[in-house]
């Protein structure tokens, strides 16, 4: 509960958006860093360990977990680095409950647990 | 048991290109977390929220203070079943005040896994009224066999919670890997024949 004791408040850190510019990104959405986009000239020290966390393929939920930071938090940050480009989205995001097909391959794995 | 919030990340493979989540849900202490992390490749995460009396809404009490905080824990874990997908389950407790604060969280789900205990099954009304009236996934009942439980038999829960004919009831224990797959592999195999399934 670290972010608890934080003396500075959410809507600080994200410059007051309360809303993400991308209404896309959810706990399980899978994030990576673009490796061709060069670093970010001015990070916050939260945009800098999110990139740091996202070396490689992770959720959303998971990259918060480890930050010890709330996901509607790192919801903010993950959308305006996605913006910028210094993020990638690598699952589509999903309104819709998912397809017969997906539900298979689901079925599939887990049956060989 | 705790959760392993040090840095233990696991990165997926590059290969993976799709994310599906099912919802545990269940009151407090039924077993969600103890199921999650029997069937988890990585180690169960906790990731908090807070939310202000204001949020709180029926729960809030009169005299609280009024700037005063709730912490809500999600814990989770997750299985790739797939090169290609992998599979979150998110343990939530399924009461209304926590669909408004985790708002997008049914969204896109296969569904849920709803947890009973036998000797508490009133804990449960709440969790399935707002599955139903919220959400409206599709959902399977898993009952978490205590030690020491009423052996009700599934055509009494199924008259004591109301549910629908189709609606699976399996008996788990949730410390054991295949039982806790199998209750997962029930709700999919509903989910797969959901009514809903037919609009989309």
């Amino acid at each position: 509960m670290e972010y608890n004791d934080h003396p500075v408040r959410p809507y600080v850190l994200t410059s007051g958006r309360a809303h993400p510019s991308r209404n896309t990104i959810r706990p399980e959405t899978l994030l990576v860093v673009d490796p061709d986009a060069p670093p970010p000239v001015t990070p916050t020290r939260q945009q800098r360990a999110l990139l740091e966390m996202c070396g490689g393929m992770l959720s959303l939920a998971e990259a918060a977990a480890y930050l010890r930071l709330p996901v509607s938090l790192v919801v903010v940050i993950a959308s305006d680095l996605v913006d910028t480009g210094h993020l990638q989205i690598r699952s589509a995001p999903r309104h819709s409950p998912p397809s017969t097909e997906l539900l298979e391959k689901v079925l599939d794995g887990l049956r060989k647990l | 048991m705790a959760s392993a919030n040090s840095d233990q990340r696991q990165y997926l493979p590059a290969t993976v290109a799709q994310s599906v989540k099912i919802l545990v849900v269940g009151a407090f202490g039924v077993g969600k977390t103890t199921l999650i992390g029997s069937v988890s490749e990585i180690a169960p995460l906790r990731t908090e929220e807070t939310m202000t009396s204001a949020s709180v809404g029926v729960d809030s009490l009169a005299g609280l203070d009024e700037k005063a905080t709730t912490t809500v824990a999600m814990d989770f874990g997750r299985i790739t079943v797939s090169p290609e997908v992998v599979l979150y389950l998110f343990g939530t407790p399924g009461q209304r005040r926590f669909w408004d604060l985790w708002e997008g969280l049914a969204e896109g789900a296969v569904g849920a896994l709803v947890l009973v205990d036998t000797r508490r099954v009133e804990d449960s009304f709440e969790v399935f009224d707002q599955l139903e009236t919220r959400t409206g996934m599709p959902f399977a009942v898993a009952l978490n066999d205590f030690p020491g439980a009423p052996n009700y038999s599934t055509d009494q829960l199924r008259e004591a919670l109301d549910l629908l004919p189709d609606t699976p009831i399996i008996h788990c224990d949730a410390r054991n890997k295949e039982s806790s797959a199998q209750a997962l592999i029930s709700l999919v195999e509903h989910a797969l024949h959901y009514p809903a399934k037919a609009l989309t």
